[in-house]
């Protein structure tokens, strides 16, 4: 069995800007696993601009982001298998790793979870209907254009209004296919309001709120499908319901933290988040096993996922020298209004990042942080909406209590 | 049109792959003629897959004979073959004074039939074997088994073809003609077959087949029932089915795990005429959802993976009863025709002991040599994922391929990937990997393979991307290259 300080599951953003800040920090007994033949993860097949816009304030493709820190990795010689899939995670931190070499092990003395995650497809939300070919999840379609060169459609529905939906929208355009349109089932995007604009708008392609697909037809390729409106308990309205011919329902409608390698290793996993419950360091419920990117919480730009995970790097570093992190003796609840929160539990000692998103779209609304009676921090926004993420430094004061809760007003 | 076989089989199901198989032990020309691009496409893969135990069946029946049967010998069957089995028994749990009586009486009628292994257990019993289960005691059928459907399929399939059996695929039979040396011929779109005997094994269109075999008369109606499939992180929670207090016609909505570790919910039950449709309605998931949680009521909806349907072939008198197997051969109206009918549930179980009645009412009619090369072992791709430690370690040292794994979900390698695109009956459809490897199979639905498996299929076997067919003809993946790649 081989040792190594720090093994860092995936090689996407998650991964490699972890790496980087801990080799910087001078914690340079890493290895970096990837399953896949080059680094980078799912920012090789995004090859749309947008990224880097905070971090390095100009807009980057996806390939050119990831590339910055596959760079910077290379030349601080981190150590990185490819094509090396992690089958295995112990709670006491033994990594098994397959590769075309053969089976390795390892035991590590910190493990950060960068996994990413993947898509939600048809099959999960049970889309009533026949099974022909042509239904496809947006990253699919994406990866078939982007890096497989296959066109994979021609006359194209989409469902939901995520981010990749609304990228794919305008991609497929672009290539030729004629999108008929974006059908979301909840009241209002699930997307990015640049991405509308830009994805949708620009290009004459329209939103439909409110809608869903409730049939698919066809017994070889996609002949066409029912869309109806939905009531506000997103049940389909007799009555609504019209058929759309086409050859392909592309499906945008969630991402779903990849955790079955934490499952194993006996973290324990947040219902709404459906990552890792952590800690302000982002410390799993396994000690010296840590989170961070779309593994943990689902995010809106890559920056943040980078950002993140150099803060766990700064943690795992701490942990690495000091053998054990504080105690989060503080539990912090997802309350009135607040989907959920980031972390779920702290020190109540350190400032620490709050990440979280609200239910519903509000407007002029408070987010408030209660101790108790005691409130410790609170914020006003004039809009807050689901798909944009909400963070804010805070500080804990002297706790009076082991359960806070987040809510809004 | 030239050859002349001896034995023309209709229908790639387990029957007809189960026929090809049992018949390749002699010295016979076989074909099997199907309308889809593979084995297994429609009623055979479109179940529970359950080995059943015999006791639900009216005694004296064929169906209670050969359920037995192949209950008894699935074990053996499954070893030579090769596809995966599991004798984990399987409950019926019930909760009222009448659910016990007609338990009992499922119990005598199963011990009647023949079948072993059943008794009733006390709640304590049954939460010892199944701790999450919702009953007050239940009929423990100790010899019910669960079977992966479609390697089943497929093994009998492919140790039929390595044995001299030929399969051809996307052979829908539009007619069939008698002349007057009694020589049939058998009409496709794509091609004419002579033959001198004839299997009708054609499930869902056995009644066609029987009309145009001379044979008229039969009533057949499709029992379409739809399921859900759950994440196999639920898997270790039901060890055996747990079925509900069953009917002698239907057997309830049940809680099945598949020897994959996955459960399924279902089926529901309800009459077509339309046998090419196998969508699923909203009202069959939602009562699904209800059933299956009076019993078992440890899943969300955000454990479903993905839906099906399958449809039974049921042989229905005139008041709408439905009928026992009727197998049979009609000199009279059809020689040399095997005419097989109503060939429903518990088909998977029994399909080699009806293939072997088969092959003795032909053997009444004529003496058919033995095959002497027939060798009865049919070895299947080995699994990455079902190996130990060492056994992988020595599987990548001998094919380095075996150590890139392509689907994560299931942990396919990418050598088993190519196994499979190679396989012998030369299937090379997305749904046709996905069921001879697993990949595609699990909670990311190829989200993460699929792009991998459909480069291969055209790297390994040099096929357009407008020739990846997802499953059915015309099922095509692509509409070609986004554009044309530079010359190197």
């Amino acid at each position: 069995m081989r040792e190594v300080d720090v093994l860092i599951v995936g090689g996407g953003p998650a991964g490699l800007s972890a790496a980087v800040a801990l080799y910087e920090q001078g914690v340079k007994d890493i290895l970096v696993v990837e399953r896949e033949a080059q680094l980078g993860g799912i920012l090789k097949q995004c090859i749309h601009d947008g990224f880097g816009l905070t971090r390095f304030q100009q807009a980057l493709s996806g390939p050119e982001y990831a590339q910055i820190f596959i760079d910077r990795v290379r030349e601080l010689g981190i150590p990185c298998l490819t094509n090396a899939a992690v089958l295995e995670i112990t709670p006491d931190k033994k990594v098994t790793i397959v590769t075309p070499e053969g089976l390795l092990e390892y035991r590590a003395r910190a493990i950060l979870l960068a996994m990413g995650c993947r898509e939600r497809t048809r099959g999960a939300l049970a889309i009533p209907g026949e099974r022909p070919a042509g239904v496809f999840t947006a990253g699919v379609a994406q990866s078939y254009i982007n890096l497989y060169n296959r066109m994979p459609a021609r006359e194209v529905v989409i469902l939901g209004s995520g981010d990749i939906g609304l990228i794919m929208a305008r991609r497929l355009t672009l290539e030729g296919a004629h999108v008929k349109g974006v059908y979301e089932i909840l009241p209002y995007p699930s997307g990015l309001a640049r991405n509308i604009q830009q994805c949708l708008n620009d290009y004459d392609i329209p939103l439909h709120l409110g809608h869903t697909v409730i049939d698919i037809h066809g017994d070889a390729r996609l002949t066409g499908v029912t869309v109806a409106k939905v009531d506000d308990q997103r049940r389909p309205i007799p009555g609504t319901e019209e058929y759309i011919p086409c050859d392909t329902l592309i499906l945008s409608v969630g991402l779903i933290p990849e955790n079955e390698l934490s499952r194993g290793a006996g973290v324990m996993l947040n219902p709404r988040t459906q990552g890792a419950v952590v800690d302000e360091y982002g410390q799993t419920s396994a000690p010296g096993i840590f989170a961070a990117g779309n593994v943990l919480h689902v995010h809106d730009v890559v920056d943040e996922v980078s950002a993140e995970a150099e803060r766990q790097a700064a943690a795992i570093r701490k942990y690495l020298e000091q053998g054990a992190l504080p105690e989060a003796g503080v539990t912090l609840r997802a309350g009135q209004g607040v989907h959920h929160v980031v972390p779920q539990h702290i020190t109540g000692a350190d400032e620490f990042l709050l990440s979280l998103r609200v239910a519903t779209p509000l407007r002029n609304t408070k987010i408030t942080v209660r101790d108790g009676d005691r409130i410790v921090a609170q914020k006003t926004y004039r809009r807050a909406v689901p798909a944009e993420m909400i963070h804010f430094m805070v500080k804990p004061g002297t706790p009076q209590t082991h359960e806070w809760e987040v809510s809004v007003e | 049109m030239d050859s002349l076989y001896d034995v023309l089989i209709i229908g790639g199901g387990v029957i007809g792959c189960a026929l090809a198989r049992e018949l390749a032990r002699y010295d016979l020309q076989i074909v099997v003629l199907e309308k889809n691009p593979d084995v297994c496409y429609e009623t055979s893969g479109r179940n529970t897959g359950v080995c059943h135990g015999g006791f639900a069946y009216d005694t004296g029946s064929l169906k209670a004979r050969f359920c037995v049967e192949g209950n008894r010998m699935m074990g053996d069957l499954a070893e030579e073959l090769d596809f995966p089995f599991k004798r984990c028994g399987k409950v019926l749990v019930g909760n009222s004074r009448a659910d016990y009586e007609q338990l009992l009486r499922t119990m005598a009628q199963g011990e009647r039939n023949g079948a072993t292994g059943l008794r009733m257990i006390d709640g304590e019993e049954l939460h010892r074997l199944i701790p999450s289960v919702v009953g007050e005691f239940a009929l423990l059928s100790e010899n019910s088994g669960i079977l992966d459907p479609f390697m089943m399929t497929i093994a009998l399939a492919e140790n039929a073809c390595e044995n001299g059996v030929r399969f051809d695929f996307n052979r829908k039979v539009t007619g069939i003609t008698r002349d007057a040396d009694g020589i049939w011929t058998v009409e496709t779109p794509a091609a004419y077959y002579r033959t001198r005997w004839i299997i009708n094994s054609a499930g869902l269109g056995c009644g066609a087949i029987s009309e145009m075999l001379g044979i008229h008369g039969y009533h057949t109606i499709g029992s379409k029932g739809d399921y859900i499939i759950l994440d196999k992180r639920l898997g270790p929670m039901v060890p055996m089915p747990i079925y509900t207090v069953p009917s002698n016609t239907y057997m309830g909505i049940h809680v099945t795990v598949t020897t994959e570790g996955n459960l399924l919910l279902g089926p529901t039950a309800e009459v077509t005429q339309n046998y090419s449709y196998y969508g699923v309605e909203q009202k069959n998931l939602d009562g699904l959802y209800q059933e299956a949680m009076a019993i078992w009521p440890h899943f969300t909806r955000a454990d479903y993976i993905r839906t099906y349907s399958g449809i039974l072939s049921k042989w229905v008198n005139e008041e709408g009863v439905i009928q026992d197997y009727r197998i049979e051969i009609r000199d009279d109206l059809a020689p040399h025709a095997v005419n097989l009918v109503g060939i429903e549930s518990p088909g998977l179980t029994s399909a080699v002991p009806i293939a072997r009645y088969v092959i003795g009412m032909m053997q009444e009619r004529e003496a058919f040599a033995p095959n002497p090369e027939f060798n009865p072992e049919r070895r299947g791709i080995r699994r990455f994922a079902d190996m130990t430690a060492e056994e992988r370690s020595a599987a990548i040292a001998e094919d380095p391929a075996y150590g890139e794994l392509i689907c994560r979900c299931q942990q396919v390698s990418k050598a088993e990937i190519r196994q499979a695109i190679h396989n012998p009956l030369g299937v090379h459809t997305m749904v046709g990997l996905k069921y001879r490897t697993r990949a595609m199979m699990g909670r990311c639905q190829g989200g993460y393979c699929q792009m991998r498996i459909s480069r291969m299929i055209q790297e390994e076997l040099g096929l357009s991307p407008e020739q990846i067919e997802y499953n059915r003809q015309g099922s095509n993946l692509f509409y070609g290259k986004v554009r044309e790649e530079a010359a190197r």
